[in-house]
């Protein structure tokens, strides 16, 4: 059968990272309990206790206040939320207002609900220009809504850029918002724990997190919501999460999210330091073994753990086969559910043509990566190139 | 051997693979994407190509316990096969994409990536048998099932293709085949044949070409001509919904004198003419073929040979006397047979064993009439 590698080298932590042993303990500790927060009981009231705590300790890592925490099963539904939430609630407000200004780069669960607005509530959705870097373009953000600020419904520009690693201008993006009373959400699902994320301070209106891209579980995640912000909810029923989002709550994975967010909050400028020495290592060490491949994305201003590299002449697909097989695990960076894969979109917004979008590879380090990782890479990365280069099909 | 096992998502490659892991090779699952938008073509459990095939693959490789990847083949199979099979339509002809697929993708596109990223061989679930010859050839035979046997569609392997090709299916049975799935697990077992050409998604091929063909020639009507009166019977939209043999469908107003059937006799693009006429008329013992692909060793410019040929998929065998004439091939029936088509493949039999294929350029009728 198929020789299986004695370890494996695990090289996509964008994609999903380990779970960090005392979120495991903290969520372990409570699968066992039986007790629903919403009840009134005791058990319930213990359950809730435990929701509660975890709320403070997110609403104490990230600076917000407890009340803003929105307990969602994820990323994709926080950004859901949040995009629809938002649109229908300033649409109902004033029906002018049916922009909404994103950009060219955004992970799927913001640029599909995005789609399926225009598709389906006519909402005006303008996805605005990156740079080569992958950088919005705040001229063209700052044009567009100056434009016509009032019919601007909001605003959703992602803290990090999931494909290439690229950090947006936040700080500036916000600037432009406020400055016509815009709400402005951010997707940080790739931030939390890898750059500083500090939600009063950054001035953004919404922002999504995700247990299992910093070290918690699948499944559980939150969307943080200005208080002083109303919202149409996506789902109705019980009434949790300040009606924002009903459905019982994952107590247990709730606890496991709040350790593992607390943890990496604190762990940040340590965890940046050594994982971005790393990456600038498995950069220059790959270049060193493949002279022709390049780096994608901003040189600064990017997240410590992304490497995203083309390789010329060289199927991204066939590579990441070549060194699947040898062990050592990494991602194209496209969507590919089932059929044909296709370019990537971020690749593509930032001026890469096809074929330079196919001839690419996301290497993602993270919490538990190691030298020994790189070394490996480095090892079979010029064998593997020379190999996918020669299986090109014309 | 490092083995690249082509997974449909189909009951046959799932066995198929099975084995060639359970037989010691390294075996890799691939799926081949082969439309740039899964959606059109056929869905279901029927045929090739959905994204409900990927993931039905994709479960069986995991029951297997080998590795699986999906191939991104959608630009040579459009440009390769429903192109081809688009411009041979055009041309009057009836094409059998299968075997341009197997010529062009799967033993073509397919085995050359994976020989370059260090594979040794491709596996598929077809019915058919590879032996090594006393003289280190790669011999292509049929497979024990007469019922399932597909060596017809792999008639136009060459030597190199069959040297790294796997067919670990062609000495079973296709109900053991189906047994066996369930016996491992595989979730496919059930699941229906698939049968039609893939990329048709309904299975209506006059209604797929009348909509791709567009304005390419024959998409006009024409007329419907008795083949001894030359009296024009009746109209036609296009010449694309005829193949010759054809008996329904002709929507003929005027019965023919003696009251019998009328089938396609014969189809002209350019003018668009179908010629109908009796079924004795369809009768041929004579086919001139083009391109012809050798299994075996190549074959002197010139040669005679004396065999069986078979001249569609799950057709009969006629005895045949062939005359090669280096790319050309002359066939003359012993036994007539009816209803042939240009286009259509003839694969030249020695007992089992595959000689070669040929592509049918025209066909006559020599004989005495039966």
């Amino acid at each position: 059968m198929h020789d299986a590698p004695d370890q494996t080298v695990y090289l996509d932590h964008a994609a999903t990272t380990p779970m960090l042993p005392a979120a495991v303990e903290a969520m372990a500790a409570h699968l066992g309990d039986v007790g629903n927060p919403s009840s009134l009981h005791a058990s319930g009231r213990a359950a809730r206790r435990v929701v509660e705590e975890s709320r403070e300790r997110i609403a104490q890592a990230l600076n917000c206040r407890p009340g803003e925490v929105v307990f969602t099963s994820g990323g994709t539904e926080a950004d859901n939320l949040a995009l629809k939430g938002l649109f229908w609630s300033r649409r109902d407000a004033d029906p002018a207002q049916v922009r909404i200004l994103s950009s060219s780069v955004e992970h799927h669960a913001v640029l599909d609900a995005l789609h399926w607005l225009a598709e389906e509530e006519h909402a005006e959705v303008e996805l605005l220009p990156v740079d080569s870097g992958g950088r919005l373009d705040l001229e063209a953000l700052r044009a567009s809504v100056e434009r016509d600020p009032g019919s601007v419904a909001l605003i959703s520009v992602m803290w990090a850029n999931n494909e290439v690693g690229t950090i947006q201008p936040i700080e500036d993006i916000v600037a432009v918002a406020s400055a016509h009373g815009i709400p402005m959400h951010t997707d940080a699902v790739q931030a939390v724990g890898a750059v500083p994320v500090d939600f009063a301070a950054s001035g953004v209106d919404a922002l999504t997190l995700t247990g299992h891209k910093l070290g918690g579980p699948y499944g559980v995640g939150a969307l943080v919501l200005r208080r002083e912000l109303t919202l149409t909810p996506l789902l109705h029923g019980g009434g949790q999460e300040r009606d924002i989002r009903s459905g019982t709550l994952d107590m247990p994975a709730i606890a496991g999210f709040a350790t593992a967010v607390e943890h990496a909050v604190k762990a940040q400028p340590e965890y940046a330091e050594r994982v971005t020495a790393l990456r600038d290592s498995l950069v220059r060490r790959v270049i060193g073994a493949v002279p022709d491949a390049h780096l994608h994305g901003a040189p600064e201003d990017r997240l410590p753990g992304n490497a995203h590299l083309g390789f010329p002449d060289c199927e991204g697909d066939s590579l990441l086969m070549l060194l699947d097989a040898r062990g050592i695990e990494c991602s194209t960076g496209s969507a590919c559910s089932a059929g044909v894969p296709q370019p990537s979109h971020v690749l593509l917004a930032m001026g890469l043509d096809d074929e330079g979008a196919r001839h690419s590879l996301r290497f993602t380090l993270g919490r538990t990566s190691t030298d020994a990782d790189v070394d490996k890479l480095v090892e079979a990365i010029g064998p593997a190139v020379e190999r996918a280069r020669g299986a090109r099909i014309s | 051997m490092k083995v690249v096992a082509a997974m449909s998502g189909g009951v046959d490659s799932a066995v198929a693979a099975a084995r060639a892991a359970e037989a010691g090779h390294d075996v890799t699952g691939i799926h081949l994407a082969l439309s740039r938008n899964p959606a059109s073509y056929r869905s279901g459990a029927r045929g090739c190509c959905t994204i409900e095939d990927a993931n039905d693959a994709r479960r069986a490789a995991d029951v297997i316990g080998i590795p699986f990847y999906v191939w991104d083949l959608s630009e040579r199979f459009h440009d390769d096969v429903v192109e081809d099979f688009l411009d041979e339509y055009a041309a009057g002809r009836t094409p059998n994409p299968c075997l341009r697929c197997n010529e062009k993708i799967k033993f073509a596109a397919v085995l050359d990536r994976a020989l370059a990223l260090g594979f040794d061989a491709v596996a598929t679930g077809h019915y058919a048998r590879v032996r090594i010859a006393a003289d280190e050839t790669t011999e292509l035979h049929r497979a024990v099932d007469p019922g399932k046997d597909q060596s017809y569609v792999l008639g136009v392997l060459t030597q190199e293709q069959l040297a790294h090709s796997m067919f670990p299916l062609g000495d079973t049975p296709k109900p053991q085949v189906r047994e066996e799935a369930a016996a491992r697990g595989l979730l496919v077992a059930d699941k229906p044949d698939s049968h039609d050409i893939c990329f048709v998604a309904d299975g209506d091929n006059a209604g797929w070409l009348r909509e791709k063909l567009g304005d390419r020639a024959p998409n006009h009507g024409g007329a419907i001509v008795d083949a001894s009166s030359g009296e024009e019977l009746g109209r036609h939209e296009g010449t694309f919904g005829f193949t010759i043999g054809q008996r329904k469908g002709l929507r003929l107003g005027t019965p023919a004198p003696d009251g019998r059937p009328r089938y396609v006799l014969d189809i002209e693009p350019v003018s668009g003419t179908v010629t109908v006429g009796s079924r004795e008329a369809l009768t041929v013992d004579r086919i001139a073929a083009d391109r012809a692909r050798w299994c075996g060793a190549a074959l002197p410019p010139c040669a005679s040979l004396e065999g069986t040929v078979q001249l569609r998929a799950h057709g009969a065998e006629h005895r045949a006397r062939i005359e090669v004439d280096g790319d050309e091939v002359s066939i003359e029936l012993i036994d007539p047979a009816q209803g042939i088509a240009p286009g259509q493949a003839a694969v030249i039999y020695d007992g089992t064993r595959v000689v070669g294929s040929a592509t049918i350029t025209s066909t006559a009728r020599v004989g005495a009439s039966a």
